[in-house]
């Protein structure tokens, strides 16, 4: 008897751990796994994955230009299990970008960014800011062509940023050029600084999610029953850990993470690329002044996003995918006009002569960053005026359809520069690149 | 007792404990001011080891008859092309595309310099022939004495359009 009560206590101290980050009990219609396909749980998940991995590879790497290629080959040469373990770290980062962008796009779905959830949003997007950083940092640390090339041209992009962005650039690089400087500031930051903000911002988010009172509730599910957060909920939540974890084992065994030779300062690979989330950036520079390609339009969308859920709606659409089945063609048409436009428009540049050639009296802030902007600016609002009409719109449905087509544009443009550009930036087929 | 404390002298007492209250925040502010600028110092570029004093940047790439006329020959090390044109003038070109970045490859096919990153393209002096790049390539004075060929590193000029006093010409 006292055995049983020993355990028991036992028990339910381990689980009181849990309940520090849950309820003792959640609504039973919040376990649905298409509610939230589990997303925010796997981005903690691989928080957890990143700090082990990161602090066992920090083991072995050296941060000088001199030694990190060299340090990453022999970790991955003489390390029992080294180069999966860089692989793990790997393909763990890159679906931390995935799986952040896609709960992002579910709460966004789901309508669970308006208030009291407002703070939850605003914190997650600056976690997704945060997991982008961390990303494009450690992307330079093993200072291979790929590495080097990648991030000159990714923080290149910071100088055309109006006033403030010459210094920010300076100061991330500690120079005029990527060398030994910028190598101690990335190290710093991708193991330091912000794994910690990450951390942080993470309690605050999950805090901001607890006094909301946990995932979003449908109106219909308002009066569904409480289940036991134990088993019901960590269950699933640990169904969908080990079958993430087996996903990134599995592919870090069958896939390698890249490694080319080693950074060479006067010799840019060709073509040479931005890391992957950048590639979407990368392209629209191509047609774009860059002024508006890496200033105007990223800080539109931001503040877009910042000021989302203080759009003054009464719709009803937390916790319901779609709010009617008119929002759903019309996020269907959003999505099939943002794809065509996206390539009509990667095309049309392609094929028309230069604008700089054309017309090299006109500055080119005008002949490609004002005109275009304001076409396509002007088409995307005679389109949502069109769905509108058409499909009688509520206002969220309306918020849905422009997130549908951003996304849907922007993946377009990221497609194209990771398998459509081959040598010097040419349009090909992927299986010319 | 705290009666008798907000009783007598409380507007002379009243006006210190506003003073002081401000005092703080005063000094909280200098504070996070000094711990900012502190920060912001230590991020400041060039951890200054790496700089070379001005005097070191004057660099001799080669004596003059190395460079034939209507050539055009990488210096990797100092990272720009030496160009001379037909007529035997010299000009230093950065290897450094002003788009992003990215280093500039000669094509000799085409006489031009071409972008492996965005596909911009400068003729044989720099100019730009297709965008994105805003601007020509920097370039540099070159220095011509007793025979030999010398650039300054420390005096990378950006520059609008090509001008004629931007070429050297040997003696």
């Amino acid at each position: 008897m006292t055995e049983h009560h020993a355990t028991e206590k036992r028990e339910k101290s381990r689980f009181g751990l849990i309940l520090h980050l849950h309820p003792r009990k959640v609504k039973a219609s919040t376990l649905r796994f298409t509610l939230t396909f589990g997303l925010g749980g796997m981005a903690a998940l691989l928080v957890v994955i990143q700090v082990v991995t990161g602090l066992l590879l920090k083991f072995h790497y050296e941060p000088s230009p001199e030694n990190a290629y060299n340090s990453i080959l022999n970790l991955q040469e003489s390390l029992l299990f080294g180069k999966m373990l860089r692989n793990i770290h790997h393909w763990s980062a890159i679906a931390f970008v995935w799986v952040a962008f896609l709960h992002m796009l579910r709460t966004a779905f789901t309508g669970a960014y308006r208030p009291p959830r407002d703070g939850t949003w605003i914190t997650g997007l600056a976690l997704m800011l945060l997991v982008v950083l961390s990303n494009f940092t450690g992307y330079l640390l093993p200072w291979d062509q790929l590495s080097y090339w990648a991030v000159t041209v990714g923080t290149s992009l910071l100088s055309y940023i109006p006033l403030a962005g010459e210094p920010i650039r300076r100061a991330l690089l500690g120079g005029a050029e990527v060398g030994q400087p910028t190598l101690t500031n990335f190290f710093n930051l991708h193991t330091g600084v912000i794994p910690l903000m990450i951390i942080a911002l993470m309690a605050w988010h999950f805090w901001r999610i607890r006094r909301a009172g946990g995932v979003i509730v449908a109106d219909r599910d308002k009066e569904s029953p409480m289940a036991d957060t134990k088993p019901y909920l960590v269950n699933r939540e640990f169904v969908v850990a080990i079958t993430l974890l087996a996903a990134i084992f599995i592919i870090s065994s069958l896939l390698d993470a890249p490694l080319r030779e080693r950074a060479n300062p006067a010799f840019s690979p060709n073509p040479a690329k931005a890391p992957w989330y950048f590639m979407g950036l990368q392209e629209l520079l191509i047609h774009f002044h860059p002024l508006f390609a890496v200033f105007i339009l990223p800080v539109t969308a931001l503040v877009a996003a910042v000021w989302m859920p203080y759009i003054k709606s009464t719709d009803r659409n937390q916790g319901v995918w779609f709010l009617s089945p008119a929002g759903i063609r019309s996020a269907r048409m959003a999505a099939a006009t943002g794809m065509i436009m996206a390539i009509i428009f990667i095309t049309m540049s392609e094929i028309l002569p230069d604008p700089e050639v054309l017309l090299p009296e006109v500055t080119p802030l005008l002949t490609t960053g004002l005109v275009p902007f304001i076409l396509a600016a002007g088409t995307v609002w005679l389109l949502l005026k069109y769905l509108r009409r058409r499909y009688s719109l509520k206002r969220s449905e309306m918020i849905q359809s422009i997130v549908v087509l951003m996304v849907v544009s922007y993946a377009v443009l990221t497609v194209t520069g990771i398998f459509f550009r081959g040598g010097g930036m040419n349009l090909v087929w992927p299986w010319n690149v | 007792m705290s009666g008798r404390i907000k009783d007598t002298g409380s507007e002379h007492r009243k006006g210190r404990r506003n003073f002081t209250r401000r005092l703080w925040k005063i000094l909280g502010i200098v504070a996070l001011a000094e711990f900012l600028w502190f920060i912001l110092s230590l991020l400041k570029p060039s951890k200054e080891t790496h700089k070379s004093r001005p005097a070191d940047t004057i660099r001799v790439i080669g004596s003059v008859e190395e460079f034939p006329a209507g050539s055009v020959t990488p210096d990797r090390v100092n990272r720009l092309y030496i160009v001379r044109e037909k007529d035997g003038a010299f000009l230093a070109l950065s290897l450094t595309c002003p788009h992003l970045g990215c280093s500039v490859l000669w094509n000799a096919e085409t006489q031009q310099f071409d972008c492996p990153c965005h596909s911009s393209a400068f003729d044989h002096r720099g100019i730009v022939l297709s965008s994105p790049a805003p601007r020509p390539l920097d370039y540099l004075p070159v220095i011509i004495e007793e025979g030999k060929v010398k650039v300054d590193l420390g005096s990378m000029t950006k520059r609008k359009r090509f001008e004629s006093n931007q070429l050297t010409y040997a003696l």
